[in-house]
């Protein structure tokens, strides 16, 4: 079998805050196409990873590749830059404003010639209509985008936070939580996007609590667990007790069968 | 870009006017004339003005308290670097716009740095304006203004009535602004931040920047205030800004714009602006004493802030 090319990895990454060692030389490998889930108990570094790799801490110690090549992140914005959207736990929306403005926010398109460069006005026709075709891309069924996004459902909000990140990701697009709240309808709604990203070529990064849905859409298991990468396991082989052992620590990865692993 | 018809919220600023002016128009006979109209709108011309800065800063969830007494302020150090120390009057405008400004920059980095609730920063700030205006005037007004600084106040005819210049350049403040807030990206960003200040900071728009802006901004539209005050005044006041505070707040929720940030918008406030002249003036013609008066901005205000409070939790 040929060796499925390496989207993101990150080598030995260390992070402490004053006394606490989060990360303890913690190793991540995001492949290409595929939906990596993220899990682990609670201070097992789950959140510090996805930290250093959306840009939002700088780590102390390790590196960060994207397609091979090292890179370091100062800042979210960086980590935007290089084609890696995060889909953060809270919503980061605001609801006032449509759902057009919320998917370009921060990254208004401005009309051209003097109404753009000399009166700084914004293309509000273009970005509506870019705004229809991405999220009919992605077969979101909201019917207006200049509704304000505090009429939608919060699934629908959801499918807006991840939809914008898959409208603007290059590389990888990572979700905290994404169906953490939701109602079961609405969850698999969350669900059945995040498969679309995936199968329009973009890796996506999950980190979710919840079993049943990582086990429902997830390639591959990364468990994080105390500050490293505990194992990475294959959701088709391992059983859902199992993994949670492995999470816990009841089930040292070593005593699981070869297949268990990915 | 639809065609629905505006919420409750944003008619109220109208009903509102509509409610003032039928009940002044049925109880006393010089109330709907063209002068009268006319003098409505120049005794907006502060207020209006003033209430420019403060929507800006509302929108950002925050409220300014000390913007009637930063306008007094403006406006003293206009007339007393020109009437005291001689200096020209552009230059000595340039200055007091300056000063304004410099509170609001005060006001902004206290919010932004320290990061103090909005409410007790301006609340400081108001005192020490005011004090500042008392020392330096020496509680004294300065009547010698020069001549262009009256000129806001100067009129022309416009069939049959006489438009001020004041009045002009307030509503051109206003669709300056109104055409900002609508159509650039950090006119968008001010509702952003109103909205939500983390989910713009994670879309790499540092809130505090564009808070700092907004105050430094508010401060610049109380400086041309205190303008439009000497110039509808003839003075240097002292003792201006008193009634400006609450009706300039008032006005702002009159006009639709929510205390909670991120709601409103900017020509509801003219709209508040002239209903709460619209009452004044209507009041002074019935002969309510201004005693009352402020009694009634007092209730007004309390009623619009209600208003907002119920449709938002009605609303969803």
């Amino acid at each position: 079998m040929a060796t499925p090319q390496i989207v993101m990895q990150a080598k030995g990454l260390v992070k402490r805050y004053g006394q606490v060692t989060a990360l303890d030389g913690a190793d991540f490998e995001l492949r290409a196409g595929e939906i990596l889930a993220v899990i682990g108990d609670n201070g097992a570094g789950k959140s510090s990873l996805i930290k250093c790799l959306s840009g939002a801490t700088i780590p102390d110690e390790g590196q960060i590749m994207l397609d091979g090549k090292v890179i370091h992140f100062k800042g979210p914005i960086d980590a935007r830059r290089e084609g890696i959207e995060t889909v953060y736990q809270d919503l980061a929306v605001a609801p006032a404003m449509t759902i057009a403005e919320n998917l370009f926010l921060g990254r208004e398109l401005r009309r051209e010639g003097f109404a753009g460069n000399v009166l700084r006005m914004l293309d509000k026709k273009k970005m509506l209509e870019i705004s229809i075709a991405r999220m009919n891309d992605l077969k979101v069924g909201i019917r207006s985008m200049t509704q304000a996004v505090e009429t939608l459902s919060g699934g629908q909000r959801q499918c807006v936070a991840v939809a914008r990140a898959a409208a603007f990701a290059e590389h990888v697009v990572i979700l905290d939580e994404p169906t953490a709240a939701l109602g079961v309808k609405e969850g698999n709604m969350v669900l059945e996007l995040i498969r679309r990203v995936r199968d329009k070529g973009l890796p996506v990064v999950l980190i979710s609590h919840n079993m049943p849905h990582v086990f429902e859409i997830a390639d591959r298991i990364h468990v994080a667990r105390l500050g490293k990468r505990g194992a990475v396991l294959n959701p088709k082989k391992i059983s859902m007790s199992d993994t949670v052992a492995v999470m816990t620590g009841a089930l040292p990865p070593e005593q699981l069968p070869p297949e268990c692993l990915a | 870009m639809t065609n629905k018809l505006p919420p409750i919220s944003q008619l109220g600023p109208f009903i509102a006017l509509l409610i003032a002016c039928v009940a002044f128009g049925a109880t006393t006979d010089r109330f709907f004339s063209g002068e009268n109209f006319s003098l409505i709108l120049q005794q907006v011309t502060v207020v209006g003005v003033i209430a420019i800065g403060q929507t800006l800063i509302i929108l950002t969830a925050g409220i300014d308290l000390s913007c009637g007494m930063i306008m007094a302020l403006g406006s003293i150090v206009m007339t007393k670097l020109a009437a005291d120390m001689g200096l020209p009057a552009p230059l000595a405008i340039l200055a007091g716009v300056g000063v304004t400004a410099l509170f609001g920059l005060i006001n902004g980095l206290l919010v932004t740095r320290i990061k103090l609730p909005p409410f007790i920063v301006t609340l400081g700030t108001f005192n020490i304006a005011f004090a500042i205006t008392q020392l330096y005037s020496g509680a004294q007004t300065v009547t010698e203004v020069p001549p262009l600084m009256t000129w806001l106040g100067a009129t022309f005819p416009v069939g049959g009535t006489n438009v001020a210049y004041g009045t002009i350049l307030m509503i051109l403040l206003y669709l300056g602004v109104w055409f900002w807030l609508r159509e650039t990206q950090s006119g968008r960003h001010v509702y952003a931040v109103g909205n939500n200040p983390e989910a713009t900071r994670l879309v790499g728009i540092p809130p505090e920047k564009v808070l700092l802006g907004v105050y430094v901004l508010a401060g610049v539209f109380y400086g041309i205030a205190s303008l439009m005050s000497v110039a509808r005044t003839g003075v240097g006041d002292p003792n201006a800004g008193q009634t400006e505070n609450l009706d300039a707040i008032t006005a702002v929720v009159l006009g639709g714009t929510s205390l909670f940030g991120g709601r409103g918008m900017i020509l509801g406030t003219l709209i508040g602006a002239v209903v709460v002249g619209v009452l004044r003036n209507g009041l002074t013609l019935m002969g309510v004493s201004s005693v009352y008066q402020v009694l009634i901005t007092g209730i007004l205000v309390i009623v619009a802030v209600t208003v907002d409070q119920l449709s938002r939790k009605g609303g969803r």
